[in-house]
């Protein structure tokens, strides 16, 4: 694996001496979520296995390009799980671009998202050099937290060439129960038994019909099954199919638009809706403004993303101007001659 | 007593005078929030690491965040050092002043300015206590989930400034797990909003940079925090074993189990000795290590889930398990934890708290490994222990006014980061690095990733003013102490018979 190691190294190094663009990519799952992607592919799959795995510890350790569904199936043999269920978007998903990406699925309001979860990462910056931040353990506080401020970073400040991830048990007991109402109805109803001490772990409203899983030992479920009431759906493919956005929703768009808002947020009448995480995600689909949306989701206390999009942008999101500065300066602290995945987030870096 | 031999902090020599600095502060400040004589600095001289003590220059003590932005831009041009302050209970020497610095502490801005119930958010200045956050929130049903001990004391500026975590931590995570938003405040007066009211914000992850930064980017002037549902019910398991290593496994077994506890804690028998002479917690005595674990949620879960923990705690060989019978049992169990630190206090005048973390495997090699070491330095050390987390309380105790003791008392918590680091953890799993675990940064970090703090450091605090020598430590440093970088999980001498 040193050799491999090596290897990026030398194209890392060859890419600074030539001021060259650099890609770093896994199975190419995510290339969708960009402005632009610029420069040539340093493909992290070669780079694969998994490194250390104990599960009474929970914590697991792999390399960038382990295939994430292997991941997956490693953690479910021992009944443990990811709990931030990232969305793979494509069979090719790796475990390196589902932390580099940072999405995390519908369990992340209840349980955390990918960024909670990473205790660690190794790391190629843009000088070749090897880099460790963070741990194997659940609890670190040496130095600045840079596995967190990794995770999400979509490979512009360097290569993430391995990741330690807090890992938990699978729930002995899932159940989904659906209830018919209508969206003012369902935020109000998510937020409500958000509040309350019910084993939620994910909630998603769509056609007309809030969908509601519970989570844990099978008493408890049953007690907040009877609490609850609705007619019960399975579980597995419905939120398979949010998760992965191949639920219909997701299909018949052009544009679509990921608003990460205040969960009590009133319904935004911005077109075709679909709400997770207890009301603070809603995905809308439909042409619009970048400026616009996220002005709509800046007054909700959030901001808007074009996830998805048919033809060019010049970008999918905004900051604040103090805040685009800060974040560049960033950039450039990590990686000086801005050589990996330049524009890939923002038009300018 | 004193400072440690070789505090780094007087490289930054501000360019401007006491007076002149009182001067310009006077212009922004109300009077009574600036303190600059003797007397009135002197309860400002440390924080929870009490044996290290320095006057600082002045005290500025804004009720705006309007002032601190301008007290800050008059540090900034006056090339003063600043350290902020909380509640000063830091552990690691956070909020140590400096001879010519400014300690701007949070005190007066204790507002809880919202509580949301229906989005179950706060949003709170830095001042307010941990502790009054849950109990605004506890008509709503509602609790700020990390607590730490020092709960009714501490600050929730502290707490994101160190990145706190409390006996709940494995269920529910750190503060960075539990807040949502802060506005933000740089040494150059610039304010930001960092996250936002929904789950994430865009762009790279400031808030996680920023929480855990130990003062050292900036000031943390308002958070909004996280509120979760008060669980109906909790119930803790109290088990005792006659051997540590068993206890040890006792936790692994727990987590094989598939169950995660809200709280997972142990003791030693130094700890629990201590503890039952100040408060009788009902602990046994006779014990060489007892495990706290604590279900909670719906009635459902907690039966369901302390009928597991019994079953294995009992086949991992537990001489005694008791399960809290009522909500007076079980806060009676956990104040007996919660009153460690001061408990072992009262043996000798001073402690130091070791908070090295370590994967949970290695706890009965490492408690040995300190218990042997108590020889070595000849001191006492009583163990309390974050289980579920693998984040270690080694209570090093000796009396400050004797130079000798204190020195063996830092060289024996030196050797317990060290071996932390040597069998693949970490120097601080809650504490920071401060200034009490500077030198610790050189055994855990190599140049090129203490180069890449500085370069975080440089991005929003060029001229270093804010906590200069703390938490990184310059190369210079590291050299001088020489320390070996220890790799994670490599032994630095694997050949020689170890322990
Ligand atoms: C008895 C006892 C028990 C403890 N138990 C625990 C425990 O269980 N878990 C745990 O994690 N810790 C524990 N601690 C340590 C301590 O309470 C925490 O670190 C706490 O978060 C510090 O808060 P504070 O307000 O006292 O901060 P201070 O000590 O005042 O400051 C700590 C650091 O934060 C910086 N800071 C303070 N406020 C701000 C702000 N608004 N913006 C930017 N920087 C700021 C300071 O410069 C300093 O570096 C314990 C301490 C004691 C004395």
């Amino acid at each position: 694996m040193s050799e491999i190691i090596q290897q990026f190294q030398q194209t890392i190094a060859s890419a600074q001496a030539e001021k060259r663009a650099l890609r770093i990519r896994g199975g190419g799952s995510k290339d969708f979520y960009a402005v632009r992607l610029d420069g040539d592919v340093i493909d992290t799959r070669a780079y694969s296995g998994i490194v250390e795995y104990e599960p009474t510890e929970l914590v697991f350790t792999a390399r960038a390009g382990t295939p994430l569904r292997d991941v997956e199936a490693t953690l479910a043999e021992q009944g443990q799980m990811l709990a931030f269920e990232p969305p793979h978007f494509g069979t090719e998903a790796t475990f390196g671009g589902c932390i580099a990406a940072g999405f995390s699925g519908p369990r992340r309001a209840y349980l955390g998202s990918a960024r909670d979860f990473v205790l660690g990462v190794r790391l190629l910056n843009s000088a070749g050099e090897d880099l460790r931040f963070g741990g194997q353990v659940m609890k670190n506080v040496a130095g600045y937290d840079l596995s967190r401020l990794l995770t999400g970073s979509f490979g512009t400040l360097g290569l993430i060439l391995e990741a330690s991830v807090k890992v938990l048990p699978i729930p002995e007991t899932e159940q989904t129960l659906r209830l018919e109402m209508n969206e003012t109805q369902a935020i109000e109803t998510m937020n409500r038994c958000a509040g309350q001490p019910l084993p939620l772990s994910a909630t998603c409203f769509v056609d007309k019909s809030l969908y509601i899983r519970l989570s844990g030992a099978a008493s408890a479920v049953a007690a907040a099954q009877k609490h609850l009431g609705g007619e019960p759906v399975d579980s597995g493919p419905f939120w398979q199919s949010v998760r992965e956005h191949t639920h219909p929703f997701f299909a018949e768009t052009q544009a679509q638009w990921r608003l990460s808002i205040k969960s009590t947020t009133a319904p935004l009448d911005l077109g075709p809706t679909l709400i997770e995480w207890n009301g603070s995600l809603r995905w809308i689909s439909g042409d619009g403004e970048l400026d616009t949306i996220n002005g709509s989701a800046r007054n909700c206390g959030g901001y808007a993303t074009l996830f998805r999009r048919a033809g060019e942008a010049d970008a999918i999101q905004r900051l604040q101007p103090g805040m685009l500065a800060l974040q560049r300066k960033i950039k450039q602290a990590m990686d000086p001659a801005g050589i990996f995945g330049p524009r890939r987030l923002h038009d300018g870096f | 007593m004193g400072k440690p031999d070789d505090f780094p902090a007087e490289t930054v020599k501000p360019l401007i005078s006491k007076a002149e600095l009182v001067e310009r502060l006077l212009a922004v400040l109300p009077t009574e929030s600036l303190l600059h004589d003797r007397e009135e600095l002197k309860p400002f001289e440390c924080d929870g690491l009490s044996a290290y003590r320095q006057i600082p220059l002045a005290v500025a003590l804004p009720e705006t965040e309007g002032q601190i932005r301008a007290v800050l831009k008059i540090c900034h041009e006056g090339r003063v050092p600043v350290v902020f302050r909380g509640a000063g209970t830091g552990l690691s020497g956070g909020a140590l002043p400096y001879e010519h610095g400014l300690l701007l502490g949070l005190s007066k801005l204790k507002r809880i300015l919202e509580v949301d119930p229906q989005a179950r958010m706060a949003r709170v200045q830095p001042g307010v206590r941990n502790a009054a956050i849950s109990e605004a929130a506890a008509p709503h049903g509602l609790y700020y989930a990390p607590d730490p001990s020092s709960q009714i004391a501490c600050s929730i500026g502290g707490n994101v400034a160190e990145n706190s975590g409390g006996v709940h931590c494995l269920k529910y995570g750190l503060t960075v797990n539990n807040i949502m938003k802060v506005r933000f405040v740089t040494i150059d007066g610039e304010l930001l909003e960092i996250g936002s009211d929904g789950l994430d914000s865009p762009g790279y992850d400031l808030l996680a940079l920023i929480t855990g930064s130990e003062g050292l980017l900036g000031v943390v002037t308002e958070i909004t925090v996280k509120l979760l549902p008060s669980p109906v019910k909790a119930q803790v398991v109290l088990a005792a074993f006659d051997d540590v290593a068993k206890a040890g496994q006792a936790v692994a077994d727990i987590i094989g189990a598939r169950i995660i506890p809200a709280g997972l804690e142990m003791m030693d028998k130094k700890a629990t000795g201590a503890v039952e002479q100040f408060i009788g917690a009902g602990y046994p005595l006779d014990a060489a290590a007892i495990l706290l674990c604590e279900s909670d949620g719906t009635e459902e879960e907690v039966a369901s889930e302390v009928a597991r923990m019994t079953e294995v705690l009992k086949a991992a060989g537990a001489t005694q398990v008791r399960v809290s019978s009522n909500e007076a049992e079980r806060l009676k169990f956990w104040a007996g934890r919660k009153s460690a630190f001061p408990a072992v206090g009262r043996i000798l005048p001073d402690y130091f708290c070791m908070d090295g973390t370590i994967p949970r495997k290695q706890l009965p090699k490492v408690l040995k490994r300190i218990s042997e070491l108590e020889e070595t330095f000849n001191l006492q050390c009583a163990n309390v222990f974050h289980a579920g987390d693998g984040n270690l309380h080694p209570l090093i105790m000796f009396d400050a006014n004797d130079e000798d003791q204190l020195h063996r008392a830092e060289k024996y918590g030196a050797a317990i980061l060290e071996l932390c680091v040597e069998v693949g953890g970490t120097i601080t799993g809650e504490h920071g690095v401060g200034i009490e675990k500077i030198n610790q940064m050189c055994v855990q970090f190599r140049t090129a990733e203490l180069n890449t703090f500085h370069a975080i450091k440089h991005v929003f605090d060029e001229h270093g003013l804010l906590n200069p020598g703390k938490a990184v430590p310059t190369l210079q440093r590291c050299a001088e102490f020489g320390a070996m970088h220890v790799h994670r999980g490599e032994e630095k001498f694997p050949d020689l018979p170890r322990f």
